[in-house]
């Protein structure tokens, strides 16, 4: 109770400085004023194949380098899985799927890919070219990232 | 019998009543009439719009294929139904056509006339698809994708690989990779090549 009082002691009193910080958005996030239409997204493709995504952060789920269109990932089949599985791999020249997707949410090793870990894109997503929304500082951390 | 006797009689002797030059000029227009009418037929049998006048078709297969490749696309090319289904080569065509009698017969007694029942017959029916075009060496994928006019070098790394070994040496047909290029895929479970 006393760390959660001084918690929003630090939130309350650091706020008027972050909103400093970032400089004057008109009392708003949006870059035009509440009237007017925004601006329409410009719409990305996915490349059909990328040269080494690089991870940004320690534990990230590496991003699929190459274009995923068509590809059916259900209880029926797992196309990804065709080229990505310990069986497959080597004949693909495909990463293969760690060990660690073997594992289920009770810390039992089962002999084939977990259900939970079933889903490839739930966690591992194909990336567009785009550059950064806003300017940041944002480095990728450490070891990782080289 | 008699009939059949009396039939036989009037076919085997000579006619009476037409000259020979209207038996053979009305003979060969109504061959071309009965000839074109057959041809027309069959090819309004041959065409997406028919295909999807049933629903088993329009609220299954056809839903699947709109996101796809083949439906949708940047150039605007688009394969339908018969163009992957049926085959272009005449007899073969009529082969196809006379198998599919079976799926009239389907369509009267209702075989996959829910999305239950469709489920339920989804491995079986993509198999003889699946085995169709691995006997054919996928003729109705190679009918618009052949294999000498492709540039390896526009391909991405992971296509071009395969195509320059696998399916140049012959070894391998569209088909055997390009499962479920248009539609919905059945349980895999043992089927070459998926996990």
């Amino acid at each position: 109770m006393k760390n959660l009082l001084l918690l929003s002691l630090i939130a309350f009193l650091s706020a008027p400085v972050v909103a400093e910080e970032f400089g004057d958005l008109g009392g708003s996030l949006r870059s035009h004023d509440l009237e007017s239409q925004s601006a329409t997204a410009e719409l990305k493709n996915y490349p059909k194949e990328h040269d080494g995504l690089q991870l940004d952060y320690v534990q990230q789920p590496p991003l699929i380098p190459h274009s995923i269109r068509g590809y059916q990932v259900n209880k029926n089949s797992n196309k990804c899985l065709s080229c990505h599985s310990f069986k497959n791999y080597k004949k693909y020249g495909a990463t293969k799927i760690s060990i660690t997707h073997f594992k289920n949410r009770d810390g039992v090793e089962l002999t084939d890919v977990s259900p939970r870990r079933y889903f490839c894109q739930q966690c591992h997503v194909p990336q567009v070219e785009a550059p950064p929304l806003v300017e940041n500082t944002f480095e990728p951390a450490g070891a990782v990232s080289e | 019998m008699q009939l059949i006797k009396s039939i036989w009689r009037t076919l085997t002797r000579p006619a009476v009543h037409y000259s020979l030059g209207f038996l053979t000029i009305g003979g060969f227009v109504a061959g071309i009439i009965f000839w074109g009418g057959f041809n027309t037929a069959l090819e309004m049998t041959n065409t997406e719009e028919f295909c999807v006048s049933c629903h088993e078709m329009r609220n299954n297969v056809f839903e699947e294929l709109k996101p796809t490749i083949h439906y949708s696309n940047r150039s605007g090319v688009r394969a339908s139904c018969p163009d992957c289904h049926v085959p272009h080569n005449w007899t073969d065509k009529i082969a196809r056509k006379m198998q599919a009698s079976k799926e009239v017969w389907g369509k009267i007694f209702g075989t996959i006339n829910t999305p239950e029942k469709f489920e339920a017959k989804r491995r079986e029916l993509a198999e003889h698809e699946w085995s169709r075009l691995k006997a054919n060496d996928s003729l109705e994928c190679r009918n618009c994708h052949e294999f000498d006019s492709m540039d390896f070098t526009l391909q991405a790394g992971r296509a071009a690989k395969q195509h320059s070994t696998a399916l140049a040496s012959g070894e391998k047909t569209c088909i055997d990779c390009h499962k479920g290029i248009a539609h919905q895929l059945p349980d895999m479970t043992g089927v070459e090549g998926w996990h």
